[in-house]
């Protein structure tokens, strides 16, 4: 196995979870909020909150699609890319990842053609149960595989016996170190993406003028989600961030760009991290604040990367991602604050022009907060794939370089071809919803009552 | 202890082989429809095609992933052999669901100019997952060797497997639908009745050939005559179907479902065939399941959690096809 192909296998496996996680990170929250205007609907009877849910399921049905399609590519890579990952680990990953698609895959896979297409088939009440298990699925999925993603970072409960990993606490393999940290940092992380999401597309129906009452009610619930949630995901992450100081330092020095331990480290909030000199050029520092953020104490302790030679991750694309990463939480904490302080006095309507191009060009900004948060702790655990335990190196499949270089090649051109197509359908449904159609509907107050779904005959069109 | 360690391995190798048997009759289906599309008469026609899955496929494709799935739990050591070994195909048959897969939601939503286009990305998709599939089954069989006539025996079952996939879809579409369409899906499944019959009959000859083991499973006595019912359904089915296909009044009389039926009475016997021939390897003549198995403690906790959900999911999914029961409708996010 040469450098190169190592390289591509990686680069191959990074552009693959990146273009997937784009999806699971609306739909796992938009389903929720999917949920949320059913249930608002169901309590006031209000048109608006069912075309909302109807617009809104159009870009959830679009999303899940693709995250589907993006899914079922992961789990083979695991086989074509990396065998090496299962012959070791196999053991303790196969148990986790088995019960995702058990307990998760098929159940949201089954729900949503009746939450799509089941309206005017099942009651109401089977209805609203579809669409949270389909809410609920998403978010069980989100857990088996945050879980193993934590193991692998925060290995714990397990023997190796001839090189293989073989389970001793499968409590503690699940609820490992960094696994509450990452889980609600992921969960929050989601429900960013998809406030600034139904925000952003709101914001940007109002400009193009085909808003209606349905319209104020998105962009409010997705600013008020994101103003609310803005917070609790600063605190939650720098959670993460101690965390991560306890298990994987060499993560935390590269996010800081901390060349040499010292006590009283600086905050550095710019700067060119130089792997020749060990320093960062053009650095800007707040002297003794990255010591005190993460030690708590002025003139703490902390572990540099010379502490780490040879095992810590490369520092500029972790040190960058780490800082994209909070400039854009940064900016969705003012801007989700701003909106809510327009909303005392404004409806959505007369809120600034400038501010709705604002909320408009964030559209996408979870997905790229999201995405830096995960090259910052996937990245970060270079050049491990089990943190302290496995190599990467050691797992990757050995194919040529060529055929390695083909397959990246074309996943490129197939994911950018298909992120293009999405945005553009996502702007097409924004700027045509359609509006009344969702109005037209039976409103079926009478199958509220029924308990029997009015099903064709069973049988009837089965000759 | 024992009993685990010998039992587990062959209990899961049976969850897998059930879990890629209802993948290839459920996505079957519906990748079928989805080759049967530039056989529509028009675009209504084309939506009411993609309505009759469109509820479906999702979850179909799902036991793609527990087979796949089972396969990387239950037996990593084969998992990554096979999985390499097919690296090229497997590539072409991702490519080929997930443009199949998108192409659901971007020919409604992308609007009319673009919709030919989705439309034959759907095609497309449909196809190259389906002649994927069968060069990996082909591969499989014949061990991964790479000689000629084995390539183009892959060749034979890379067509093989979309003719079976287009008698599913044709089966289904004389299920869901009625009136013309009805009526040229049994056409279009008389077709496809002809490549899938030779298809699995060349299956069923090369198997024995490939291992001298496996043709001595077969062709010893007495097991011979045990076996013989798997050949002799088989073809019974095979006749049904092209009795049934060439009369339209059967259909009109409500036994339409015969088809479908037909189909799915092969694939199982044809599966439950391959798997005598297999057994107990994994990757024939190279590594048996033992071998290739996870730690026994691994595979119970597994083995308790397939034990509760797979009895739910089949409830839930039998629930969901009750809801949709009946013909193609229109589908709509409304009701």
């Amino acid at each position: 196995m040469n450098e190169t192909a190592l390289l591509l296998a990686r680069m191959q496996f990074a552009a693959n979870i990146t273009f997937h996680i784009l999806f699971p990170t609306i739909t796992i929250a938009l389903g929720w909020i999917l949920l949320f205007f059913r249930l608002r609907f169901k309590a006031t009877r209000d048109a608006k909150w069912e075309e909302a849910y109807y617009f809104w399921t159009k870009v959830f049905a679009l999303t899940f699609a693709l995250g589907v399609v993006s899914g079922i590519t992961m789990s083979f890579q695991f086989g074509t890319n990396w065998p090496g990952f299962m012959e070791k680990v196999g053991n303790i990953a196969g148990p986790l990842l088995g019960y995702e698609v058990l307990t998760a895959f098929f159940l949201e896979a089954t729900f949503l053609g009746v939450m799509l297409f089941g309206r005017g088939r099942v009651s109401e009440r089977t209805h609203l149960i579809a669409t949270f298990l389909v809410a609920f699925g998403t978010t069980m999925s989100a857990f088996w595989i945050i879980a193993l993603n934590s193991w692998m970072q925060t290995p714990v409960g397990f023997e190796i016996i001839n090189g293989k990993f073989h389970a001793t606490d499968w409590l503690a393999i699940v609820f490992n170190p960094s696994f509450p940290y990452r889980f609600t940092h992921m969960l929050i992380a989601s429900g960013l993406t998809a406030s600034f999401l139904v925000a952003g597309v709101s914001a940007w129906q109002v400009l193009k003028r085909v808003d209606s009452a349905a319209t104020y009610s998105a962009l409010k619930t997705g600013l008020i989600a994101a103003a609310i949630l803005i917070p609790i995901q600063i605190f939650v992450g720098d959670m993460h961030g101690l965390n991560t100081l306890k298990h994987q330092p060499a993560k935390v020095a590269a996010m800081e760009g901390l060349w040499h331990t010292e006590k009283g480290a600086p905050l550095v909030l710019f700067g060119i991290p130089d792997k020749t000199t060990q320093t960062n050029r053009y650095a800007i520092e707040v002297p003794k604040l990255a010591s005190l953020i993460l030690t708590h104490e002025l003139d703490g302790e902390l572990k540099g990367l010379n502490e780490f030679a040879g095992k810590h991750p490369p520092v500029a694309p972790v040190f960058w991602a780490f800082r994209i990463m909070v400039g854009t939480g940064m900016l969705m904490l003012a801007v989700s604050w701003l909106g809510v302080l327009y909303l005392r006095k404004r409806t959505p309507a007369t809120m600034p022009k400038p501010y709705l191009i604002l909320l408009s060009l964030m559209v996408f900004s979870g997905w790229t907060a999201t995405v830096a948060g995960w090259y910052v702790t996937e990245i970060g655990r270079q050049p491990y794939i089990v943190y302290g335990e496995i190599l990467v190196a050691e797992v990757v499949a050995k194919h040529p370089t060529g055929v390695v270089g083909f397959s990246f090649a074309a996943y490129l051109l197939l994911y950018v071809g298909l992120l293009i197509a999405y945005i553009a359908v996502v702007k097409r449904l924004a700027e045509k919803p359609s509006r009344g159609q969702a109005l037209n509907l039976p409103v079926r107050a009478d199958l509220n009552r029924q308990t029997r779904t009015p099903l064709p005959q069973a049988g009837e069109g089965q000759g | 202890m024992q009993f685990l360690n010998t039992a587990l391995p062959l209990i899961f190798m049976a969850i897998m082989g059930l879990a890629m048997l209802a993948y290839v009759i459920l996505d079957g289906y519906d990748l079928g429809v989805g080759m049967l599309l530039p056989r529509a008469a028009n675009d209504a026609e084309k939506d009411l095609m993609v309505a009759s899955i469109g509820p479906f496929w999702d979850a179909n494709e799902t036991w793609l992933v527990l087979g796949v799935g089972i396969l990387l739990i239950a037996f990593p050591y084969a998992h990554g052999l096979i999985l390499t070994a097919l690296y090229l195909p497997v590539l072409a048959m991702l490519f080929g669901l997930t443009l199949r897969g998108v192409a659901f939601d971007f020919r409604m939503k992308a609007g009319d100019s673009k919709k030919p286009f989705w439309n034959q990305m759907f095609v497309l998709g449909s196809f190259v997952a389906a002649a994927s599939q069968g060069w990996m089954l082909g591969s499989y069989i014949t061990s991964f060797r790479t000689d000629a006539l084995t390539l183009s025996f892959n060749a034979l079952i890379a067509l093989t497997v979309p003719a079976t996939y287009v008698l599913l879809g044709a089966g289904w579409l004389i299920m869901k639908t009625d009136g013309d369409l009805q009526t040229r899906a049994l056409g279009w499944a008389r077709l496809a009745t002809i490549p899938f019959a030779v298809g699995i009959a060349a299956i069923s000859v090369a198997t024995p050939l490939v291992s001298e083991i496996i043709f001595n499973k077969w062709f010893r006595l007495p097991d011979f005559f045990a076996l013989l019912p798997i050949p002799l359904l088989s073809a019974a089915a095979v006749l049904a179907l092209w009795h049934v296909t060439g009369r339209k009044r059967i259909v009109d009389a409500g036994y339409g479902w015969i088809v479908f039926a037909a189909t799915v009475l092969v694939l199982i016997l044809a599966t439950l065939g391959l798997a005598y021939s297999i057994y107990p390897f994994i990757v024939i003549d190279r590594m048996n399941v033992w071998e290739a198995a996870s730690s026994t403690s691994s595979l119970v906790i597994i083995a308790i959690g397939t034990a509760i959900t797979l009895p739910a999911i089949i409830g839930y999914t039998i629930f969901v096809y009750r809801i949709f029961w009946g013909k193609a409708t229109d589908l709509s996010y409304g009701g």
